[in-house]
């Protein structure tokens, strides 16, 4: 146990050290668990992974065949591709309105109207993602299928747009923080110059937070990335390439959740699943690393 | 002593992370204890069919209000799963979705020196789904396989000779079942045997409450789902099981009559004539409080004698 404590902790009194050790552990726990969880999702799949699997099908073929008597085909390339563009189109969605509403709350709202504001928000983000499933089913269903006059409307336009409304919670409230944390003595010293509110907003204030609304928008996409049963009841679950915003598509996460119920424990499709969890943890991985470079990058700058 | 403190992250991340394995791995052998620990019930196991696995969960729950003095173990695993935990003689009863094959019932007889009865449980039989708008009454097996079937041809509603007014798209959408449930697979043998597949881009919805729930709110779709699914805002189709066959439509009589093309009986067997508890729970699974919730999970109940 001594080993735990940090150079001079001998002389603080038990309680502090008990304390102290606790906090520790809570803050390992977080790495624990990530590779706890990474190392449990890889060696379920490992076996068919190394022995088996035709590495180059499962990431470039579209057809999904898992269950199939005589040929069964494990390509993920449509999955991977409904992932990614449902996500892009939430972001669309998701970024202008979330980072409006950041700036809105966080440089135009009066005191009173903020917290108001702010209050509904985290309402939003409170709705489980189900719900947000079964509007997409049943209201924003009949809605597309009114507005573009196509024959169905569970499509990755319906998906994108629950997706994006899950996430702007999340953009609006990082954003809001970063653009409260840059420091007043900007916005005074830009008025002083002479400059209107937008040449603030526009020249000042987002240059400056920078990082952290880089941060909410990653943030929110990582979100989008992971969600998974508002896009399973929204977007068809349709294995199909991606035509266009009206198409029917389905996504990795979707696939799991759908599939991974029923399926016979250790058998190849179950291992196949648990692959697809690998891939996931990988995508997440690189966007986070690509985020922390990039917001790197913008620091040496 | 910073060299000390890396090293001991070290050890409590292997320590954490094989104590997580000890949680995971352990959770097993407390479920058994737990029903072990019920010694004064008999246990009857029961295993097979992934199809029938909710409805055998569903009696066995059911079952547990109505005796105490047997308690039913139920897991799935498939029919074969079932069939061949009969020839080694490990379980009281096997769920099957088809009828044993005579090559296995010799296994069992062998292996265990008892013959397996069969039992009839409920009918799954499978509707054919269309919009209530859709001007389409009838439909034979052959054109389902052309419209489901990797490589089928038919793929809009002007290619089954009738023209959707509510359709203007004219394409025919497919709505089908994730990829692994038990009414996919019937599905897709009764259309296209053992060794084809479905075309991708099809519906895959999660339940079958859900395929005739999207099938109303769509003009173009069909779909398939359990007969006892259906809502006003669907119609079902009468179905031929080749072209030149006669149609007909889902009910009771059709299925009991094995006139229907899409329906198999549900089999049990028991190993051997069943004798004591599980003679009681298979004349229970029979009586018309069975059979209420054959009904009731969308299966077709037995007549009622």
């Amino acid at each position: 146990m001594n080993i735990l404590r940090k150079k001079g902790a001998a002389n603080l009194p038990f309680s502090e050290t008990v304390i102290e050790l606790f906090i520790r552990l809570c803050g390992i726990s977080s790495i624990i668990f990530v590779f706890g969880i990474f190392f449990f999702v890889f060696r379920e799949g490992a076996g068919f992974l190394f022995n088996g699997l035709d590495l180059g099908q499962f990431l470039t073929s579209p057809e999904w065949y898992p269950t199939s008597l005589g040929n069964k085909r494990y390509g993920t390339f449509a999955l991977i591709l409904g992932t990614f563009s449902v996500t892009a189109l939430a972001m669309c969605i998701a970024v202008p309105f979330g980072l409006g509403a950041a700036i809105f709350v966080s440089e135009f709202c009066s005191p009173k109207l903020r917290e108001t504001f702010k209050i509904i928000i985290e309402l939003l983000a409170a709705i489980p993602s189900v719900v947000w499933g079964f509007i997409g089913l049943t209201l924003m269903n009949q809605l597309i299928i009114a507005v573009f006059n196509v024959p169905i409307g569970l499509t990755m336009l319906n998906g994108s747009i629950m997706l994006a409304l899950m996430s702007v919670p999340i953009i609006v409230s990082i954003a809001e923080d970063a653009l409260k944390a840059v420091p007043d003595s900007y916005r005074e010293a830009a008025e002083a110059l002479g400059a209107t509110r937008w040449q603030v907003i526009y020249r000042v204030l987002l240059p400056a937070a920078k990082n952290g609304l880089l941060a909410a928008v990653l943030l929110g996409a990582a979100r989008s990335i992971g969600e998974t049963m508002a896009v399973l009841m929204a977007t068809g679950h349709s294995v199909n390439i991606p035509s266009g915003p009206l198409s029917w598509i389905r996504t990795l996460t979707a696939t799991i959740a759908a599939e991974l119920g029923e399926v016979a424990r250790g058998g190849e499709h179950y291992q196949v699943l648990f692959i697809i969890g690998v891939l996931l943890f990988t995508i997440t991985f690189v966007v986070n690393l690509i985020a922390d470079l990039v917001i790197k990058g913008v620091r040496q700058e | 002593m910073q060299k000390i403190g890396q090293v001991s992250y070290t050890i409590i991340g292997i320590l954490a992370v094989v104590a997580c394995g000890f949680v995971i791995t352990g959770c097993s052998p407390k479920d058994g204890e737990s029903a072990a620990s019920q010694e004064a019930a008999q246990v009857i196991k029961n295993k097979g069919s992934d199809t029938i696995v909710n409805l055998a969960q569903a009696w066995a729950e059911m079952y547990a209000d109505v005796s105490s003095s047997a308690s039913i173990e139920v897991s799935g695993g498939g029919s074969g799963t079932g069939v061949a935990a009969l020839i080694n003689g490990t379980v009281d009863i096997a769920n099957c979705s088809r009828q044993i094959k005579p090559k296995e019932l010799e296994q069992a007889t062998q292996n265990t020196g008892k013959i397996p009865q069969e039992f009839i449980v409920g009918y799954d039989a499978l509707a054919v789904y269309v919009h209530y708008d859709t001007p389409l009454n009838k439909i034979t097996i052959p054109q389902l396989a052309e419209i489901y079937g990797e490589g089928g041809t038919l793929s809009k509603w002007s290619d089954l000779g009738i023209s959707h007014n509510n359709c203007p798209s004219d394409e025919i959408i497919r709505i089908s079942r994730q990829s692994n449930s038990g009414t996919y697979f019937y599905f897709r043998e009764a259309l296209l045997g053992k060794s084809s597949d479905f075309k991708l881009g099809s519906l895959d919805l999660h339940g079958s409450k859900d395929v005739v729930e999207v099938i109303g709110r769509t003009p173009c779709a069909i779909g398939y789902s359990g007969m006892g699914y259906a809502t006003s805002h669907v119609k079902m189709l009468e179905v031929a099981a080749a072209d030149d066959a006669p149609y007909y439509a889902p009910n009771l009589e059709n299925v009991l009559a094995k006139t229907y093309p899409i329906a198999r009986p549900l089999y049990m067997y028991s190993l051997g004539e069943p004798t004591g508890e599980v003679k009681a729970y298979l004349d229970w699974i029979l009586s018309a409080e069975g059979q209420k919730i054959v009904e009731k999970l969308g299966f077709v109940p037995l007549s009622s004698k």
